[in-house]
């Protein structure tokens, strides 16, 4: 019927989802008419114009929450015990953004949290670093420092945010203002009003936009803000779209909002870079922001990570937590292995 | 049929399930594990939660989290809470006469006498908490312009091996000081008869005690104990209920992080305690406060 690389996509969602869609999926893709068309990847004559946008968004297989929900929660009930709880902390530790977005955020703070993230646990110096801090773009230079020479990015959230209510030269300004400033990697805003009003095209040149600001000097990431997008549904479109647009990692939240990252919303994303890597052969990053607190939740999110996208994301390139009082609880945990002690908050640093 | 059944009175009976008293809930063990408690002749008196080291811990972050409140509280306002676990426990007497009477094997008249010395000690500290400050605290000369003042302050969170023989009077006597000189407490309940001090923590949630202040675990002594002696959150340690073997092996693990210890001694609960289980868990700050500039005549005034 239509060309291998279609039928590769629909079929995988056609047998995974095709007793539980509940809203037909009608419009047919438009990559199999343009397929091949373009150098970048299979699905570059998608974004072509508005309408095919939203043709190939809507087009994408309904979520069926109830399946998303129950197979997000049974996955979350494995037992992570022993030599693999030691290397899922580590792993975990090794992904963790170390994130402070206050308006009280201050130049000893920042690089306290850099101090903190070069050398997490100064009481046993086996303890990976951290892969990122995360601040705003007016503390990259100061956080630039405080990471210095130890293998430690520094990404900085910008595009207004965390409302990303502002005029794209405004955005960008802030973006270019980042990059400058020595980010290693942009945590981007979408346009909620704009996804949520149809207008994917505008949300499409936003992310293009910043992403070319970025250039080759830092990663993009795109955060969708889930909590705000109302629809499992619509967190897939965003997904796809925010891929589509060159986003070299999605993440969910900004932490500012009520919902932030859960295991069922993560799950989606992970499905959806899953997909996306068997389509088009390009892997994009995935990064669950706010909620996460303790080593439990990060290792269901890790065993959500293997048995999803595969061991291919299984590291700090592609799969960060966005948190701050997740890497306390980590290293509490990580003490309490080493010793055979239950550690207290005492002996983490608090910020 | 059911007619006949009205007329003899007879009705299936209604076993209570004893759970443990964790953060103001009620949880089973994590570990999913009972086991049977009996009275003193070997009568099956209901099934108790064994607790595992994992209960111990979600007691130690519960009491944790317990502690900025209850030692922020005014110690007026510990005395009201401590006085009103008093009236409660009046109210449900004859459930705690029951249970103490089974538990020890004492005839109605004695566990009735032990309840009353409970419910009268619940008062005694209540009265304490708002005293101890002016005991043990006060204004000290120094030879400079400054005020120099000692004021108690609670240790922490602080865990409490209640005492084997004295389940209930005894269990009292050792939980009522801690919390009234606003520590909170974690105690592993006597290992033969734990049901009276779970029910005390069903009055304890019913009498203004914020949850977390009071954790009660049932189960294996030293089981609970050894993870809760070696925890670095925990900051004191009373071995009341613990055996010779045990408490030379907990202090050893309290030692760690310096934690405070009372090691286990023989007590008669039913005499007036006096206050040394109440400044046991109490650390002293002292603070050196400027009197301001002296005047020519020696004085600011």
């Amino acid at each position: 019927m239509s060309g291998g690389i279609h039928r590769g996509l629909y079929s995988r969602y056609a047998r995974r989802y095709a007793p539980l869609v509940t809203m037909p999926t009608t419009a047919t893709s438009p990559t199999a008419k343009h397929v091949g068309g373009t150098p970048t990847h299979a699905l570059g004559d998608v974004t072509a114009s508005d309408s095919t946008l939203r043709r190939f968004l809507h087009g994408l297989p309904g979520v069926d929450a109830v399946g998303l929900e129950a197979r997000a929660a049974s996955l979350g009930t494995r037992s992570i015990k022993t030599t693999a709880k030691a290397y899922a902390i580590d792993l975990a530790i090794s992904m963790v953004d170390l994130t402070t977005l206050e308006g009280a955020d201050t130049p000893g703070k920042v690089r306290a949290l850099g101090a903190k993230a070069v050398h997490p646990d100064p009481t046993d110096r086996t303890t990976p670093t951290t892969a990122a801090v995360c601040v705003y773009p007016d503390m990259v230079a100061t956080a630039k420092e405080a990471v210095a020479g130890s293998g430690v990015k520094v990404a900085s959230v910008a595009t207004a945010f965390p409302a990303g209510r502002a005029a794209l030269d405004v955005k960008l300004a802030d973006v270019r203002d980042a990059v400058a400033a020595g980010a290693d990697e942009v945590d981007m805003v979408i346009d909620r009003g704009a996804f949520l009003a149809g207008n994917y095209m505008k949300v499409y040149d936003e992310i293009v936009a910043v992403k070319g600001t970025c250039g080759t000097k830092a990663r993009l990431k795109v955060i969708f803000e889930t909590g705000e997008l109302s629809t499992y549904d619509n967190i897939r479109r965003a997904s796809w779209l925010g891929m589509l647009a060159g986003a070299d990692f999605i993440k969910t939240s900004t932490g500012k909002v009520a919902v932030n990252a859960t295991p069922a919303n993560t799950l989606l994303m992970l499905e959806a870079v899953r997909d996306f890597r068997a389509q088009t052969g390009v892997q994009v990053g995935v990064k669950p922001a706010g909620g996460i607190r303790t080593s439990k939740d990060a290792i269901k999110f890790l065993v959500l990570v293997n048995e999803t996208a595969g061991a291919d994301w299984l590291d700090n390139h592609w799969f960060r937590f966005g948190a701050s009082s997740l890497l306390n609880d980590l290293l509490m945990q990580r003490q309490k292995l080493a010793t055979g002690r239950y550690s207290g908050p005492d002996y983490v640093t608090v910020d | 049929m059911s007619e006949k059944t009205e007329k003899t009175g007879q009705r299936l009976p209604v076993f209570k399930t004893y759970k443990l008293y964790v953060g103001g809930k009620f949880p089973r063990s994590e570990s999913g594990r009972v086991y049977e408690v009996t009275d003193s002749k070997d009568k099956w008196l209901a099934n108790a939660p064994l607790s595992s080291r994992k209960d111990a811990r979600d007691a130690v972050v519960a009491a944790r989290k317990a502690f900025g409140g209850w030692s922020g509280a005014t110690a007026y306002n510990r005395g009201q809470i401590l006085y009103r676990v008093a009236e409660m426990l009046e109210g449900r007497k004859d459930q705690f006469v029951r249970e103490v009477a089974d538990a020890e094997g004492l005839s109605k008249s004695k566990a009735a006498a032990q309840v009353d010395a409970a419910i009268d000690r619940w008062v005694w500290y209540a009265g304490w908490t708002d005293k101890i400050a002016q005991v043990v605290g006060g204004g000290n000369p120094v030879a400079g312009p400054f005020f120099n003042l000692s004021t108690p302050e609670p240790t922490g969170v602080v865990v409490v091996l209640a005492p084997q023989k004295s389940s209930f009077l005894g269990l009292v006597s050792v939980i009522a000081p801690v919390i009234a000189t606003g520590n909170t407490v974690i105690v592993a309940a006597s290992e033969k008869s734990p049901l009276p001090a779970l029910s005390l923590g069903e009055v304890l949630a019913t009498s203004d005690v914020p949850g977390g202040v009071v954790n009660v675990l049932s189960g294996r002594t030293a089981e609970i104990a050894t993870p809760l002696a070696a925890h670095q959150d925990v900051n004191a340690i009373d071995l009341a209920g613990a055996d010779e073997v045990l408490a030379k092996e907990l202090e050893i693990a309290a030692a760690d992080n310096l934690k405070r210890v009372i090691r286990p001694q023989a007590v008669d609960y039913t005499e007036t305690p006096g206050i040394e289980r109440l400044t046991a868990f109490l650390e002293t700050k002292t603070v050196w406060h400027p009197t301001g500039a002296l005047g020519a005549s020696g004085s600011s005034y």
